[in-house]
């Protein structure tokens, strides 16, 4: 293990700026903090920028006349800004939401209820986490539409023949995960936009693993539809992205109705809103926006290209490291330019849960369950898994305490 | 490492490592079966009702070393009861593992060594599981009985 490698960026460093991080835990001891798939830590300067904001500037945006309103305003819309600007996309199309999952529910609910009939196919794939599958399950059950599920390989990859047969004249949606949360595969997003428009149908490529650990070009990628979340990559909880094609947000009637969504409202009806806000209905999550316009410039500042190449690095760690523990099974791909540093095991004898629960004891977080893909979870045989994920901050001691603990959780519950 | 030798007692790991009252009956009086969305960890339950008592209890199922050592134990203190008798046992242990009753260990027998499991939330389904599957077991039991199915 040790510091031989090239390191682009000093992780030990940046865990400073991480007060969660760099505050001891129960107890003593370093915080091992491997579950960053599901929400990452946030930097000092992002909670400060949320904080400044309600001390400073807190009004409602867009309407209000005063100064501190217009202030407001622009700090909210400088996040879009920023968000925009690290996915390469236009700011006019990039709408603020909940979450991922919201910015996919928009997609189903806004285009998929009006588009979809009996006979249309939309396809997912069994490494989707449940917000790519559900919401297209639902507005199947309601339209007639059929779900259908692109296989995975024993390897942990798309089956990319079986998605090219799948891919058809019916099909009118292809919704695929950029990076699985499960299995930290990457998945060629690029190529299977491609074969979908190619057949006509649109695509939905959800970004919450990718954006927050690597370069994404939203332009280069292609999709009609993207979404992220801001919690994973170092900004709050409360608010997502979807960044989609100017034309399609144009076409598309509104998801959620109610104030600001709007541009006249009458007894006889009401009209929408220019895009992006035509999509957001009702007070935004300010303070958010403002905390992930931070997250995205100290992420820039750190650079994805960084990141990622720091984590190709954390990720061959952390495949010799698992490699050291008995009876170990690791789920998805070892090549590290195919998958990130989302890595899923199951330990022979021991449950996820006392994994989790035994780590923890040893101050490291990993997380175990079913990681909301319980379709790939039935395919690979297993109920739940335990998955540690890395992420900028992600020391050698992190993984070395991993390791360690693992092999102790082993002998502990007896089953060495 | 007191936290978790506290949750994870000796008599637990007996229990995990060597299941008491493991397997299905076959012509159970009433059969239950039961999961945990968050962890997916699955309970079958099954009773053989002789004169109101259990005369055979058996649980079968995968998870955590803590809901397969709480079917251990609970297959252990419940056969021979009476229903009534076995529906205050389990209102005994729902107690506890919340925190709300006093451990009677006259009562419990291994299963007090779960006591600990209360302390952590997360956890305290994953002991529940069984237990109340007994619980809604009898309840379908009573149900078949009483419309004479």
């Amino acid at each position: 293990m040790g510091n031989s490698a090239q390191r682009t960026i000093d992780a030990r460093a940046l865990r400073a700026e991480f007060p969660i991080l760099a505050s001891p835990r129960h107890g003593g001891g370093e915080v091992h903090y491997l579950d960053s798939a599901a929400t990452s830590q946030k930097p000092q300067r992002v909670l400060d920028a949320m904080d400044a904001y309600y001390r400073e500037t807190n009004a409602n945006v867009h309407r209000g006349v005063y100064e501190m309103a217009a202030e407001a305003t622009e700090r909210f819309e400088a996040g879009r800004d920023a968000v925009a600007r690290l996915v390469n996309h236009p700011r006019e199309a990039t709408v603020f939401t909940k979450n991922a999952t919201e910015a996919i529910n928009l997609v189903a609910w806004a285009w998929g209820i009006r588009e979809l009939g009996e006979g249309d196919e939309v396809l997912v794939t069994l490494m989707e986490h449940h917000s790519n599958t559900v919401p297209w399950q639902i507005v199947a059950g309601i339209t007639g539409a059929t779900v259908r599920f692109c296989p995975v390989t024993p390897g942990g990859e798309l089956d990319m023949d079986a998605m090219r047969e799948m891919i058809g004249p019916r099909t009118r949606m292809v919704a695929v995960v950029h990076v699985s949360n499960t299995l930290g595969t990457i998945n060629p997003v690029e190529e299977i936009v491609a074969m979908a428009h190619e057949a006509g149908a649109l695509t939905m490529v959800d970004a919450t693993q990718s954006v927050p650990h690597m370069p994404v070009d939203a332009a280069a990628i292609g999709s009609d539809f993207l979404a992220f979340t801001g919690h994973k990559m170092c900004g709050p909880t409360g608010i997502g992205v979807l960044a989609a094609a100017p034309g399609r947000l144009e076409a598309m009637e509104p998801f959620l109705g109610g104030g600001e969504m709007i541009s006249d409202v009458t007894t006889e009806g009401s009209s929408w809103n220019d895009i992006p806000w035509k999509f957001e209905a009702g007070t935004p999550p300010i303070a958010e926006a403002v905390g992930l316009g931070e997250a995205v410039a100290f992420l820039e500042e750190v650079g994805l290209e960084n990141i990622r190449a720091h984590e190709k690095e954390v990720a061959r760690q952390m495949l010799d490291a698992l490699d050291e523990v008995p009876g170990l099974t690791l789920y998805g791909p070892r090549d590290v330019e195919r998958r990130g540093a989302s890595m899923s095991f199951s330990l022979d004898g021991v449950h996820p849960h006392d994994i989790g629960q035994f780590l923890d004891s040893k101050g490291v977080c990993v997380r175990a369950g079913h990681h909301c893909t319980k379709p790939l979870m039935r395919h690979m045989g297993v109920q739940s898994t335990a998955r540690a994920s890395a992420y900028l901050y992600t020391t050698d001691d992190d993984i070395l305490a991993l390791r360690d603990a693992l092999i102790e959780c082993r002998e502990w519950f007896g089953a060495a | 490492m007191g936290g978790l030798d506290d949750l994870y007692q000796q008599l637990i790991l007996d229990h995990y490592r060597n299941r008491r009252g493991r397997g299905r009956i076959e012509g159970a009086s009433a059969s239950v079966h039961e999961h945990n969305p968050v962890c997916g960890d699955e309970c079958y339950l099954d009773i053989l009702v002789v004169d109101g008592r259990i005369a055979e209890i058996r649980a079968d199922g995968d998870g955590c070393s803590i809901s397969q050592a709480a079917a251990s134990m609970l297959t252990e203190v419940a056969e021979g009861k009476d229903l009534d008798e076995a529906l205050d046992l389990v209102e005994h242990f729902r107690l506890m593992m919340h925190g709300e009753a006093e451990p009677d260990e006259d009562l419990l027998g291994d299963a007090i060594a779960l006591e600990g499991v209360a302390r952590y939330p997360v956890r305290v389904k994953c002991a529940l599981l069984s237990w109340l599957a007994l619980r809604d077991c009898i309840a379908d039991y009573r149900e078949t009985v009483a419309t004479g199915g």
